[in-house]
């Protein structure tokens, strides 16, 4: 048991744990604050698998962003705080047997391929390159269209969630 | 050293419970919350078999930075959606959202 | 010889020092670079929140000048030791957690808000061989942990139970987050230049200062910092004859004390990280060969700044928050986005070995956008007409008047 695997576990647990209080507070205020310290677990192990980049942008994308979006919007449909009777629908207990089903499947899946073991990590030892990152971004033999799709993507987001969100009266479109 | 396979259960573990919290809350914004925990493991399932396996290549980080700019647009077009209709509702418990205008 | 080398470089010596007696005792070496790391960090953090004390007393005596008054001038020589007395009130007065007050997220808020300031001391290269983690990733380092402070914040305003709170801490957040846009947006420009995001590799390639190429880059920096941090003239959020002082009603005795240290300890985080991008660090004269001289240059370069952010904090008045939201999306974010392309322009046009002419130029440049953003704004300058006030009657207090008005009721 190294240091890491240690490290590893903890962080694991506090991840997992959180992302089950993420998905049965009734509060969802509550919701929203376990979501982070899921968020921030996840950054962790992102750490662990020494990826620098993207733990700092899983902190300032998902936590700084999304989450206090995810508050905000909270805050705005503030009947929901109000919840009363169960937070559960009335199928539960299917959704839980469902997911159990996919986790057994999915790691029944994993083990039977033949790389599933694997120790040694491939990565070069001062973590990743973003330099080299950067330019596969916009190599047009690299991701040059991905990438130009994404930022339509999010240009349509943005337009787009102004335009939803933004109050009309009535009959004024 | 750890291994690989941990990474993967981990993720497979997380994609289920935000598989559970998709199926089984009646708060809109608590699925896609839910949607958001699954985006993540995706995350950790990719950046994992990128440094395990295939880190000669970009295409790894590259699909990693395209699912964090999707789950952003996704996220803020799905929240104006929802205090959309809360406006107009006043709810926001998914099954209550059923019918269309009129 | 050693009292030498200790005094040109002392930390890496104490380091050294350190390193060699663990490792005499027979500790492992994994676990020697542990301890050696949490000292380090204990050292910093601790060295960065008995700095605050002076701050505060700075901030204080400045603001007092620049208010023709003295400040506090009793404890101590020109009252430096004020800032005791006020750390002795405020760590015996007590904690009242209002009922009905979420423990967690209230009793976390104030951590969170020290922590968002204080992670940022983790990346600023404090002289050649000093700093806390080269990390390749350093500037958006920074902005990722200032994100945290914003959560202190929610979680301070959620926490308290009370409206007012609540309605503090959501409009401080939606300020904080809008100013990032410019802020990160301004921020790739020294990275542009330096090609790297490390805060150690920026501040090596700066033989040119960056301030000198990008001053347009550098005054939005400071603008959008300054309203990070919550400050006059940004202090909309913590007007105390609006709403109450905002997010922190609730917090009493040494809560309220840790976010009042925040406040203090960002301005000064920025300073650094200002002096860190854009003038040069621990650049100057014989900053290579003795370390010390180079946390010396870096603290002087600070100071500077931090004493024209106190200026700033001194002389203007307070923002509304309309146009404070005016002002980010309409100007600054526009703005950025110009500096950023006509730098990565002007960056290849022009070879790196031109040095006046690429300092000339680049000067030029940033100064035509400045003054087309200035003219701009003029020409598009809306009035809201103002309502005007005279024309309707306003009842009179005469007695005629009351006579007549006394049959609609008391």
């Amino acid at each position: 048991m190294t240091v890491l695997q240690i490290i590893f576990l903890l962080a694991a647990a506090i991840t997992l744990g959180s992302a089950v209080m993420v998905v049965s507070s009734r509060r969802m205020m509550h919701v929203a604050l376990w979501l982070v310290l899921t968020l921030f677990g996840v950054a962790i192990l992102f750490a662990l698998l020494e990826i620098r980049f993207f733990v700092v942008v899983q902190v300032l994308i998902y936590i700084g962003a999304i989450a206090i979006l995810i508050i905000f919007a909270v805050m705005l449909t503030r009947h929901s705080l109000e919840d009363v009777g169960p937070h559960f629908n009335r199928g539960w207990w299917i959704a839980i047997l469902a997911c159990f089903a996919t986790f057994s499947g999915l790691v029944a899946v994993l083990s039977s391929w033949s790389k599933f073991q694997t120790i040694i990590r491939t990565i070069p030892a001062g973590g990743e390159d973003i330099l080299s990152l950067g330019k596969a971004f916009i190599d047009p033999a690299g991701y040059v269209i991905p990438f130009e799709v994404a930022s339509v993507l999010l240009l349509a987001a943005l337009i787009g969630a102004i335009f939803v969100a933004s109050e009309r009266k009535e009959g004024k479109r | 050293m750890i291994p690989l396979s941990w990474y993967l259960i981990f993720s497979a573990a997380l994609f289920c419970i935000g598989l559970f919290g998709v199926l089984a809350r009646k708060n809109s914004i608590a699925i896609l919350v839910g949607v958001e925990l699954m985006l993540n493991a995706v995350n950790i399932n990719l950046l994992a078999f990128w440094s395990y396996l295939y880190s000669n290549s970009q295409s790894g980080l590259v699909f990693v930075a395209i699912v964090f700019a999707s789950a952003a647009a996704e996220v803020s077009v799905g929240l104006a959606l929802i205090i959309s209709a809360y406006r107009r509702r006043n709810t926001v418990t998914a099954n209550d959202l059923d019918l269309l205008k009129g | 010889m050693g009292f030498l080398h200790f005094l040109s470089d002392p930390i890496t010596f104490l380091a050294n020092w350190l390193q060699g007696l663990l490792l005499g005792v027979g500790i492992p070496a994994g676990i020697v670079q542990f301890i050696l790391f949490v000292i380090g960090a204990g050292a910093l953090a601790t060295a960065a929140m008995m700095f605050v004390i002076f701050l505060i007393w700075l901030e204080r005596k400045a603001i007092a000048r620049l208010q023709d008054r003295l400040g506090p001038n009793r404890v101590g020589p020109w009252g430096i030791f004020q800032t005791i007395p006020d750390m002795i009130k405020i760590f015996t007065k007590e904690f009242i957690t209002p009922t009905g007050a979420d423990i967690i997220p209230y009793n976390l808020a104030p951590i969170l808000a020290v922590a968002g300031v204080l992670m940022v001391w983790s990346v600023i290269p404090l002289a050649i061989s000093v700093v806390g983690m080269n990390l390749n990733v350093g500037v958006l380092y920074i902005i990722a942990v200032g994100s945290l402070g914003e959560l202190g914040i929610i979680m301070a305003g959620f926490g308290s139970n009370n409206k007012f709170a609540l309605l503090g801490g959501f409009r401080a957040v939606a300020l904080l987050v809008s100013y990032e846009v410019p802020m990160v947006i301004s921020l790739l420009v020294p990275v542009m230049l330096a090609g790297s995001m490390g805060m150690t590799d920026i501040a090596q390639a700066q033989n040119v200062w960056y301030i000198w190429l990008t001053p347009a880059a550098a005054l939005i920096f400071l603008i959008t910092s300054i309203a990070e941090n919550g400050r006059a003239p940004f202090d909309l959020t913590e007007a105390d004859s609006e709403i109450v002082a905002g997010f922190n009603i609730e917090y009493s005795g040494l809560k309220f004390g840790m976010f009042y240290v925040a406040d203090f300890l960002h301005s000064f985080t920025i300073a650094m990280v200002f002096s860190v991008l854009f003038l040069g660090g621990w650049r100057g004269p014989g900053a290579e060969q003795i370390p010390i001289l180079g946390f010396i240059y870096l603290m002087i370069k600070a100071g500077l700044i931090e004493f024209l952010i106190i200026w700033i904090r001194g002389s203007l008045p307070r923002f509304r928050i309309d146009q404070m939201m005016d002002v980010n999306w309409k100007v600054l974010t526009p703005l950025s986005l110009s500096i950023v392309v006509v730098t990565a322009v002007l960056d290849k046009l022009i070879p790196v070995e031109q040095t006046v002419f690429r300092i000339f130029a680049f000067l030029v440049v940033n100064l035509a956008v400045l003054l087309i953003t200035g003219w701009l704004i003029e020409v598009f300058k809306t009035r809201r007409p103002r309502p005007v006030v005279s024309k309707t009657q306003r009842p009179v207090a005469r007695p005629e008047n009351v006579a007549a008005n006394s049959n609609s009721g008391d």
